[in-house]
């Protein structure tokens, strides 16, 4: 790898190498509707990490047994393209997006009224464009974003956001960098309405007072990524209705 | 009065709280506990006690009694599949077309509608453990011979119908077209030509992409009586 690790993540005035404070989010930058041809899509950019979601249904289950008599089937295929990363990735997928693929549907799922449309599926595509940390987290924001695009009943839009440890501090919304040489990742999302958690994970070494900080941190970034959600939502319709009305 | 905490017609999201107290849960709501949350994008309205959202996209679930256009997409030995643009294709019988008992040895179902052929239809039956069965069994259903299918959102056919039909009926009368509305959001526009077919097409878009706005009537109006000038003048120039 040629890339340079820097000595110090955290400077002495206590900021990250992106210029950052601790509890500072990445500049995010939410758009909705992005894909004509699919049901539903969005598109994020959080820091240098860039993600595009495309979301198809309800429609038919294929292969048929896959159905269910009672519910709605969700599926997702979380794919990172072989440029996203430094060295060049397989676009086969791999263990790890299998896996990250099930964490973002279990994410999601219970945002959506599946028992709704009985024997039908709905897909959701995340496919990262270029990877700079916290992919999986942003991945579940915008697939979000995608469904309620593609007007799919929710009972609250999915906001996702990590905190962790980095040289001692607690910080949030990791960048790449951080995630790989710090000593902890907790990714983390929830719906802030009925105040869920839907996903929570942890890579790293903890002591429970400072995880407890790292989940009140992660909290406060998902409040904030839910506020920028819901403007993102609306601005297109909003910029309409300015256009025409004056 | 509880509190309400939008106003009428704007742009809600899901999860947003529309209502607190005694209020009735409408379409693309839902409740939990006192609260009413929106589960869709779309505007709201309060009626009454009734909270509800007009979606701003959707797809179409079927109802009993609903006319729709479809696409038959297989021919079987008893009946016709047919896309109706919902999460469940559709199902006609041939017994239903033929009026009597049907052969299979005799009868040639392509002969009466063929894969690819585009259908007027009514949704006879339906329920959620079954596939919605169609008929064509009534005066203007039936296969589709002639004009232009526009695809919009289906929770917008209301709007391109306007208050009592007023939108509607500005657009029959400024080009002059036959416009069937399929509730499934396709829209069958025929008229004497294709250039008065292009303009009621391009009224149906503008106000699908302006669906959320008011005054469109009188958009659409105005739009419409200033292209039939375009066209005018252009014609002239060609015979002057």
């Amino acid at each position: 790898m040629s890339q340079k690790l820097p000595e110090k993540l955290i400077n002495e005035k206590g900021l990250r190498l992106d210029g950052r404070k601790p509890d500072e989010l990445r500049p995010l930058k939410l758009e909705v509707g992005v894909l004509s041809n699919a049901d539903g899509s969005a598109y994020i950019e959080q820091g240098k990490t860039k993600i595009l979601a495309a979301v198809y249904g309800p429609k038919e289950v294929h292969p048929r047994h896959l159905a269910l008599p009672d519910r709605a089937i969700l599926r997702c295929r979380y794919h990172m393209a072989p440029f996203s990363v430094e060295e060049r990735k397989s676009p086969a997928p791999s263990r790890r997006e299998m896996e990250l693929s099930k964490v973002i549907r279990e994410a999601l799922e219970p945002s959506i009224f599946l028992e709704y449309y009985p024997r039908t599926a709905i897909d959701i595509f995340v496919e990262v464009l270029q990877a700079d940390g916290g992919t999986r987290c942003a991945g579940i924001t915008v697939a979000s974003l995608a469904l309620a695009d593609a007007g799919i009943p929710m009972r609250d839009l999915v906001c996702a956001c990590a905190a962790g440890k980095v040289d001692g501090t607690i910080v949030l919304d990791l960048t790449d960098v951080e995630d790989k040489k710090g000593e902890a990742d907790v990714p983390f999302a929830m719906m802030p309405n009925t105040e869920s958690v839907t996903l929570l994970q942890m890579d790293g070494m903890l002591t429970p007072e400072e995880f407890e900080k790292a989940f009140n941190m992660a909290i406060e970034g998902c409040r904030k990524i839910y506020s920028l959600q819901k403007e993102a939502l609306k601005a297109k319709y909003v910029a309409i209705k300015e256009a025409v009305e004056e | 009065m509880l509190p309400t905490f939008f106003e009428k017609r704007e742009i809600v999201v899901p999860g947003d709280l529309l209502a607190e107290g005694d209020y009735i849960a409408g379409e693309n709501t839902f409740k939990e506990g006192k609260r009413i949350y929106a589960s869709r994008v779309g505007l709201v309205d309060y009626v009454n006690k009734k909270v509800q959202v007009v979606a701003l996209r959707a797809f179409y679930v079927p109802r009993v009694g609903d006319t729709v256009i479809g696409k038959i997409i297989e021919v079987g030995v008893s009946g016709w599949i047919v896309d109706i643009n919902s999460p469940y294709t559709a199902l006609l019988r041939a017994s239903d077309v033929l009026e009597r008992g049907f052969n299979p040895r005799k009868d040639d179902l392509t002969a009466i509608y063929d894969v690819g052929d585009m259908i007027i239809a009514k949704i006879a039956a339906y329920d959620r453990t079954q596939n919605p069965l169609l008929t064509v069994n009534e005066r203007g259903l039936g296969k589709i011979t002639r004009g232009q299918i526009v695809q919009i959102t289906p929770t917008k056919i209301p709007r391109v119908i306007g208050r009592k039909g007023s939108m509607i009926s500005v657009i029959k009368k400024e080009t002059g077209c036959n416009i069937v509305l399929g509730q499934n959001g396709l829209i069958l526009v025929s008229g004497r030509s294709i250039e008065n077919e292009r303009l009621a097409v391009m009224a149906i878009r503008k106000i699908e992409d302006e669906a959320h706005t008011s005054g469109l009537t009188d958009r659409i109006t105005e739009m419409l009586r200033k292209e039939k000038e375009k066209g005018v003048r252009k014609d002239e120039s060609k015979t002057a």
